[in-house]
């Protein structure tokens, strides 16, 4: 399967602070990772993970304090000029979290998906522009006629809707969704997981969503990266990493997520994740570890192929362990 | 993180299309200060318009006996001059209302454009402007009309409305720029960003529309100080003494001590048009307020159930 | 059951909108036992927060109560006045707001809102305030000395757990909660909701946890009461409602969560959205998004008909006690 997205130990610091005590936040680490063609890949973490940072460094918002993003097999600092960014955002662009903030409220909801053929595709006239939007619709499962409708007479899910839909009109090649569904009642997220699934299989697209919720990223994702305080705790095939986790810390989540099928599972932790600033050398988990060894406080762990396509960024791990025996449940 | 769950609102019931000149109508029908507001400014636009409609004589022409009482033919009687009253009153409204319309239009405009300029470019524009605003902010207004008037020695209305421009809009300015801050984070802002929106368009097209409400209300809080302050400067005899308005009425009325002399409406029934006029446009800003904000609005409280 | 601590009976919530009265909760009954654990579960516009705000008489204008009582330990709270309302705030009932960022004071220390709390209803030393405020942090695993923090010092766990450590200042019978875990990651929110349980057990207080996410509460209620469109769908024990739900609705959203373990099956959801509560259909509410809806369902309104220990306000539950085995359209 062929690259379309990869990123190279790519890394984000903020400045924060004042003048008097200048420090720096670590939002995102050394994350090195690809999308490939006709996938979803969740990116999964709570907060502080980076996960957000990461979309919005993938969709140029943010540039990189260290690393690389190519896309294609071409870098992104080479694509400077107007046009260059231009196509880009078309092939990559961004689906937002809040259904209610993300589209302006004083236009009709046809406006940005218009906008956006009008600028990434500029050989369309406007009827062609406004069949295609009707197009656009009909894929995403809303009725054509609701585009002449305004913001506030729809639905959040329905608004959610219009976000893909703003998306697929620019025909992107990649998709990011930034946790697209957390805000939605529990009966509509089904219906937008649902439409993921078939934009990658019947429209192409390959799909970066990013949740916190493992339960919505196994329905629907295909490979799943958790992240930990700005670094890659583990990646891999959604149902290995899910039924064989070989980080602490993705069995920790696990152990978390509520299901009413199963017996409850006692977790003792109930610690949070920190906000990395100048940290040290040394697994950022190491605190709420139980295996933690004097390794994992001296030496930051790499992610390490312990298993085909499976990663797992931990000393333990790598040494052999079998980390579920140990840990939480 | 888990976000919260926001309300799921089903498919608003509205007016079809929801087109915005039908939604304000009903807004201003269903708000009682909004009426009020409008029906008075309506009235005030139409006087200003066809004021010979209702005034028949000619306000500068002294042609009449000077200090009649009130009459038929002279409902407010005459002035030292021998100038009909009523008429200066009507025809005054003109050059008040212009002077309300122009300055509030002119103040919120340069307002908007270096409030949300400053918001925008950020950084050493934003300081630069944002120093410029400030000095004129701190500057008391009023003193400073009263030296620009007296420099050009018996303001014209031009340099009236200049003068109060100049004063007026770094108030205005710093509301907008705050505004347009906060608005800077706003998801579908950053949306039409990463859609690849160039900057002059984000600011024109999809900050500025969803700033309306503020900055109407900042024309109508500026008109409103626009009428004040020319009243105030004319009354103090730095406007045009030979225009015909509300101020400069008030001007001949205290020169002429006219409260003194037993001829008291020469002087009120300008001042009631001032406060007239005033209200109506503050009326307006607190509907404003209300249509837009609907925690503002006033609530019927309910008399406590006592027999659930 | 011994006597219940609260008997919520025919209750009704009115919003007075311009265009007339809105009736956000619909005649909801349901008591509560004095350790019960009860979880109102619904989405977004069912009428849970509304039916919990007048619960705890905070209902503020266009919300009103239209009908039915409210009877904390055998007073009925809607009728009582200001003044004896506030001697039960906090110190028998107290609230849990959702988002703890919202509901403290940005600008002054726990300490001083836990002072707040506590010189509101009743009178105490300085030094009496001080040793409850740090009784009650320990409680909830909060060290005595983050009583000067600042709510921004303090992480979203922390700051939940001491607006619960604030509910218990008075060990109150009843505490209510609404959302209270929705701003937490998931590690902290099943931290939380063990303390919850635990607090419960040591304490014995009753307590009503209202939220959208039932598999939250699945292993931690002992009742459940489904909400949709204003009216009570379906109530009864925890488990039962799991394992054998009879409302359409409630099948149709446990058949929503897509599970960690498992096979992996796919999922529809409930197509459609909740009703407009100014325009109801004139039949069962649930009615346009059911998949077993039949003929009798658009024209007659259904109660709450009872089914083993739960009841459940469907149709088809009433067809199925009076002839189990008879079927309707192919479906039981």
């Amino acid at each position: 399967m062929s690259e379309l997205l990869k990123t190279d130990r790519l890394t984000r610091h903020f400045k924060i602070g004042n003048a008097l005590s200048r420090r720096t936040l670590h939002a995102v680490d050394d994350v090195s990772f690809a999308v490939g063609e006709r996938e979803i890949i969740a990116l999964a973490g709570e907060s502080g993970s980076g996960k957000s940072t990461i979309a919005r460094l993938l969709a140029r918002i943010y540039e990189p304090t260290a690393g690389t993003i190519t896309f294609e097999g071409r870098d992104l600092r080479t694509m400077r000029g107007r046009k260059d960014k231009l196509k880009y955002s078309g092939q990559v662009p961004m689906v937002f979290q809040d259904p209610f903030a993300s589209i302006n409220p004083v236009f009709r909801v046809s406006h940005g998906i218009l906008r956006g053929l009008k600028l990434h595709r500029p050989e369309l006239t406007a009827k062609q522009r406004q069949e295609e939007a009707e197009r656009t619709f009909e894929v995403v499962g809303l009725n054509p006629k609701m585009l002449e409708r305004f913001p506030y007479e729809l639905s959040g899910g329905q608004r959610q809707r219009v976000g893909f839909a703003q998306a697929l009109a620019m025909r992107p090649k990649l998709i990011l969704a930034d946790e697209p569904v957390s805000m939605l009642d529990v009966s509509i997220r089904i219906g937008l997981l649902n439409l993921m699934a078939k934009l990658r299989d019947e429209q192409g697209v390959s799909i970066l969503y990013i949740t916190h919720d493992i339960a919505s990223a196994r329905y629907v994702a295909d490979r799943l990266i958790v992240m930990y305080a700005g670094r890659i705790a583990e990646t891999g095939p959604i149902e290995d990493v899910l039924t064989t986790p070989r980080h602490p810390y993705t069995q920790l989540l696990l152990s978390a997520v509520p299901d009413p099928r199963a017996p409850l599972t006692e977790v003792t932790d109930r610690g949070e994740p920190p906000r990395v600033v100048d940290p040290t050398p040394g697994c950022r988990f190491r605190w709420r570890c139980p295996l933690a060894i004097d390794r994992c406080h001296q030496v930051t762990p790499d992610p390490a192929e312990l298993l085909p396509g499976h990663e797992v960024a931990c000393h333990v791990a790598a040494a052999g362990a079998d980390v579920k025996a140990f840990t939480f449940s | 993180m888990a976000a919260p769950v926001t309300a799921e609102r089903p498919a608003a019931r509205q007016l079809p299309g929801g087109h915005a000149l039908r939604r304000i109508g009903k807004a201003i029908r269903s708000n009682r200060k909004a009426t009020a507001g409008t029906v008075l400014l309506v009235l005030f636009t139409l006087i200003s318009l066809f004021p010979g409609v209702i005034a028949h004589d000619d306000p500068v022409q002294d042609a009449y006996t000077p200090r009649l009482g009130f009459s038929t033919a002279h409902l407010l009687g005459t002035n030292s001059f021998g100038q009909d009253l009523w008429s200066q009153v009507v025809y005054g409204t003109r050059n008040v209302l212009e002077i309300a319309i122009v300055v509030g239009l002119l103040t919120t405009g340069i307002a908007v454009i270096i409030g949300v300029a400053a918001a925008y470019l950020g950084g050493v524009w934003d300081g630069v402007l944002s120093v410029f605003t400030d000095i004129l902010l701190v500057i008391p207004l009023f003193p400073l009309l009263i030296v620009i008037a007296a420099y050009t020695n018996g303001a014209n209305m031009f340099v009236l409305i200049a003068a109060i421009t100049l004063t007026g809009w770094s108030y205005t300015a710093r509301q907008l720029r705050s505004q347009a801050l906060t608005l800077r984070s706003r998801d579908f802002l950053e949306a039409a960003r990463v859609r690849g929106e160039r900057r002059l368009y984000v600011i024109l097209v999809e900050v500025i529309p969803t700033m309306t409400s503020l900055i109407v209300a900042s024309f109508l809080t500026n008109a409103l100080y626009a009428i004040l302050f020319s009243s105030g400067l004319q009354f103090v005899g730095l406007g045009d003494p030979n225009t015909v308005s509300w101020g400069t009425t008030l001007y001949w009325a205290q020169n002429e001590a006219a409260l003194q002399t037993g001829y008291p409406q020469w002087a009120i029934a300008p001042g009631l048009c001032i406060a007239a006029m005033g209200a109506a446009f503050a009326l307006l800003n607190y509907a404003f307020d209300e249509i837009g904000n609907p925690a503002l609005r006033p609530v019927r409280r309910p008399r406590r159930r006592r027999n659930a | 059951m011994p006597d219940p601590i609260l008997e919520v009976e025919n209750l009704s919530v009115d919003y007075l909108m311009d265009s007339g009265p809105v009736r956000a909760v619909d005649d909801v009954s349901f008591t509560l036992g004095g350790r019960e654990f009860l979880a109102i579960v619904g989405e977004s516009g069912c009428g849970k927060s509304t039916l919990l705000f007048a619960i705890a008489q905070l209902l503020a204008p266009p919300a009103e109560v239209a009908a039915g009582s409210v009877k904390f330990q055998g007073t009925n709270l809607v009728r009582l006045s200001d003044k004896d309302l506030s001697a039960v705030r906090w110190r028998d009932i107290s609230v849990v707001m959702q988002s703890a960022m919202n509901a403290l004071n940005p600008v002054k220390s726990i300490g001083a809102q836990f002072k707040d709390a506590m010189r509101a209803h009743g009178k105490y030393s300085g030094q009496e305030i001080t040793d409850r405020s740090a009784e009650v942090l320990k409680m909830v695993g909060i060290d005595p000395v983050h009583l000067r923090s600042y709510p921004h010092q303090l992480s979203g766990g922390m700051r939940q757990r001491s607006m619960i450590a604030m509910a218990m200042l008075f060990t109150p019978d009843l505490i209510i909660m609404d959302e209270p875990t929705s701003a937490l990651d998931v590690v902290a929110q099943r931290a939380l909701m063990v303390q919850i349980k635990e607090l419960q057990e040591q304490f014995g207080f009753a307590i009503i946890f209202v939220t959208h996410d039932m598999s939250l509460v699945s292993h931690f209620s002992d009742r459940l009461m489904v909400m949709y469109a204003g009216q009570t769908a379906e109530v009864g024990a925890t488990r039962d409602i799991f394992d054998r739900p009879q409302h359409p609705y409630t099948k149709g959203l446990l058949e929503a969560f897509p599970s960690v373990r498992g096979p992996k099956t796919p999922l529809k959801g409930i197509t459609g959205s909740p009703p407009d509560l100014a325009q109801l259909p004139p039949g069962c509410r649930f009615q346009p998004r059911c998949p077993v809806a039949f003929d009798e369902c658009l024209t007659h309104q259904p109660e709450l008909y009872p089914v083993n220990a739960s009841l459940a306000r469907c149709l088809r539950v009433r067809d199925r006690q009076a002839d189990p085995d008879r079927m309707k359209d192919g479906v039981r």
